[in-house]
């Protein structure tokens, strides 16, 4: 019964969607809103409907049977909806249908024609979601007879990070369909200018938000997970992840030229239509099954079929829209070389080519398949020679950009980028002679994070601080969270050390500057599972930290998983790991990790940093309606 | 400069950073991407010594062996050949004998010798037919990284 519900819900929101399409061409406004407003009511009863059935374990429904298990913790059975391809596609539109809805109901600084032009939009990507979960995706099917099982959820995803990390991820890659399809509204009805970038910056902001924290959460996660010490190991699912962050962060800088001085217009309305159309390209690579990895839950040739066509009918349409209308859009105001938006521009063609860069790498597997019929993989040895050259570049071009006036700076620069030049050199030096075997990239990524440290908030000096706006804030409080994560990855990569040996307990190990002393091994139990777990005592000078990795065996379906022990410590972690049982012991691997939290830090940094322009921006927004009022 | 130049000159800008990142990628692919091999493709001679490969397979039951310190040993088959693996380190969780997998390395002399082992794939893998399509690629697409 709560399944039926479920799906008619569903059938009734793609049907309000059709509706909302054919009204927005007639312009009856009002009812576009409150259909769109209907259609993520009726979206949040399918996925309540899925959630409930999913906790019920109902066996009738095979999505359960397959995804999940009654003896599951309720948290996992809760967390297991969009643990599978149907119910995080459901998750995907649900995500879709709110942000349409939260259009129709805030969105007051933009005309009335343009704002219905958009819902249509809205309402265009919609359906074709729509039809694509109810024709190849059906998260209600039953299944008759019901089994008495469920088949269990995969293990590694039985962890707190699985109740986070995806709906985070799906608001920040979703959200940016507002920014799409008030790009093609906007367009539509030839009005491309400030206000437009004044209504749309708030949505990037949010999208970029929720981006920011999924991805930072979702490397922590594969981090402590995995149990392979790595945080970020450009899998075609994390570069899914990543190719729309870096549209959205090109679109966040160049939004607000046009917000600002009415600059780079067109260009603007091409980055909208490009962020979320990354989004979507993530959304075919995670979802068709045809690169892969731990997030592809299935391999259904059709599925693939019909998400590539949906890519090409959404990104083509618009792209064609673009070029339709883009020579119709006005030219901005006039600028300098040496001004903030010749340093914005720098900015996105940096972000660009990095952009880029990635796509090509990640896509490149496919596209060699098809032509040569050779399979090959593109891994960190392309992406980190490729990106991160250019990716330096832009964290130096940060200690400037941000210091330059509008339109034409004058004013000599060299007292303001004197300071973070001589930290950076002052750091080169005492690398080489500190560590002279660091590699080349992470050297000059702790020298440029040093000196990004102090540039960072440059912006800030000279003012009242009680009076800089929180945008200004939030910008010097984001490109410091660059800073702080550019040193924990440098740090990282040229200073941990790692140990890996067969150890019996009493025995003694060395990694990096601790003592870890092999106590014990003992069986525990959990929910699901049984597993052996080692007790480590790790001393350092005078402190003892205790660490207890475990090897489990999950019951349902019968998996092994490593379970990491990670001692976080001011300055680093220990990160532990217990491996398979050996007639001469036990594997055992170490790693000490200098600074490797500030990766997430900085992430975290960067995610409060928009928060903070986001809030300046909104209450400011307000008050100046208010006054207009 | 009039606004109608300026927007020339963005739009000009706008290919080169596109033209860069086209160039940028060409150039980092040509000796960055490793290829799939299947141990009838390293019988079949198609790879060189020391070139990073990934080779997939199922591991042959009976030949995973321990060897000294952290190092193992076993054997990878496609049905057709079969290649002896070296791998010094953790295996991970779902690596089994019978099991498929997938390892990124180089030959050297006639042993493959992994650097990583990506064996987590589920239960469905079959050993691939003759004529049928090839074993790294079902254990590509099962491959659960």
């Amino acid at each position: 019964m709560i399944a039926e519900a479920g799906l008619a819900a569903l059938w009734l929101a793609a049907a309000l969607a059709l509706l909302q399409l054919v009204l927005a061409f007639t312009g009856a406004s009002p009812a576009v809103r409150s259909l769109a407003v209907t259609q993520g009511l009726m979206t949040l009863i399918a996925f309540a409907a899925l959630i409930a059935v999913f906790v019920r374990t109902d066996t009738s429904v095979a999505l359960v049977v397959a995804n999940s298990h009654s003896a599951k913790p309720l948290m996992y059975k809760f967390a297991g909806t969009w643990g599978n391809h149907e119910g995080s596609m459901l998750l995907w539109v649900t995500v879709l249908a709110l942000a349409g809805a939260a259009l129709a109901l805030l969105q007051r600084r933009i005309g009335e024609r343009m704002l219905t032009a958009s819902l249509g939009a809205q309402a265009a990507l919609g359906l074709g979601f729509y039809a694509f979960l109810l024709i190849a995706s059906n998260p209600f099917a039953r299944l008759d007879p019901a089994p008495a099982e469920g088949k269990g959820l995969n293990p590694l995803l039985q962890d707190p990070g699985l109740a986070f990390h995806p709906p985070t991820l799906y608001i920040g890659y979703v959200g940016l369909s507002v920014a799409f399809s008030l790009a093609v509204g906007a367009l539509l009805t030839r009005d491309v200018g400030p206000a437009l970038a004044r209504a749309m910056r708030p949505w990037v902001l949010g999208s970029w938000i929720f981006l920011t924290l999924g991805i930072t959460a979702g490397s922590y996660w594969a981090y402590y997970e995995l149990g392979w010490g790595g945080w970020w190991f450009w899998d075609p699912v994390e570069n899914a992840s990543l190719m729309p962050w870096l549209a959205a962060t090109a679109l966040l800088h160049s939004i607000n030229v046009l917000a600002a001085r009415g600059g780079l217009r067109t260009w603007t309305m091409m980055l909208a239509v490009v962020a979320f159309s990354m989004s979507m390209v993530g959304t075919f690579l995670v979802r068709s099954g045809v690169l892969t990895s731990v997030h592809s839950f299935a391999v259904d040739p059709t599925r693939g079929t019909f998400l590539l066509g949906l890519l090409a009918l959404y990104v083509g349409g618009a792209l064609a829209l673009f070029a339709w209308r883009a020579s119709h859009v006005a030219e901005g105001g006039r600028f300098a070389l040496i001004s903030r938006e010749g340093g914005l521009v720098l900015n996105n063609l940096l972000l660009s080519v990095i952009l880029g860069t990635v796509f090509i790498g990640t896509l490149y597997p496919l596209f060699a398949e098809a032509a040569t019929n050779e399979k090959l993989s593109v891994g960190p040895p392309y992406f980190n020679a490729v990106a991160g050259p250019v990716a330096l570049l832009l964290a130096l071009l940060l200690m400037i950009g941000p210091l330059l006036r509008w339109r034409h700076h004058a004013a000599p620069l060299a007292r303001w980028v004197a300071p973070s030049a001589l930290i950076i050199a002052a750091a080169l030096m005492i690398s080489l002679i500190a560590a002279p075997e660091m590699s080349i990239l992470s050297r000059l990524g702790l020298a440029v994070g040093v000196g990004l440290v102090p540039a960072s908030l440059m912006p800030l000096a000279g003012r009242s601080l009680r009076r800089t706006p929180l945008a200004t804030w939030g910008m010097a409080i984001a490109h410091l969270g660059v800073a702080v994560a550019l040193i924990g990855m440098a740090s990282d990569s040229a200073f941990k050390s790692e140990t890996l040996a067969i150890a019996k307990p009493g025995d003694r190990l060395n990694v990096g500057p601790w003592l870890v002393e092999f106590a014990s091994v003992d069986p525990v139990a959990g929910p699901n599972w049984t597993a052996v777990e080692a007790e480590l005592r790790a001393t350092r000078g005078s402190g003892v930290s205790v660490l207890h990795p475990q090897s489990r065996t999950f019951t349902d379906p019968v998996t092994e998983t490593n379970e990491s022990a990670i001692a976080t410590l001011w300055n680093g972690q220990l990160y532990t790991v217990l491996g398979r049982a050996r007639e001469d012991g036990w594997q055992l691997r170490l790693w000490w990790k200098p600074f490797v939290t500030l990766i997430w830090f900085g992430g975290a940094l960067i995610a409060l940093g928009g928060l903070l322009s986001l809030g300046g921006r909104l209450w400011r927004g307000r008050r100046r309606a208010e006054s207009e009022a | 400069m009039k606004a109608k130049h300026q927007r020339l000159v963005l739009a000009l800008l706008a290919i080169v950073a596109l033209v860069a990142a086209v160039l940028l990628a060409m150039w980092g692919l040509a000796d960055r991407a490793a290829y799939f091999r299947t141990p009838t493709d390293i019988a079949g001679g198609k790879v060189k010594q020391g070139e990073v490969i990934r080779l997939g397979g199922m591991v042959v039951k009976g030949s995973l062996k321990e060897q000294g310190g952290t190092s193992v040993t076993f054997d990878v088959t496609d049905g057709m050949d079969t290649t002896a693996v070296r791998y010094d380190g953790i295996l991970p969780n779902l690596f089994r004998e019978g099991s498929g997998m997938v390892a990124e390395g180089r030959m050297s002399q006639d042993r493959f010798v992994a650097d990583t082992i990506f064996a987590k794939h589920d239960e469905r893998y079959m050993p691939p037919q003759m004529g049928n399509q090839t074993a790294e690629h079902a254990a590509a697409k099962t491959l659960v990284k």
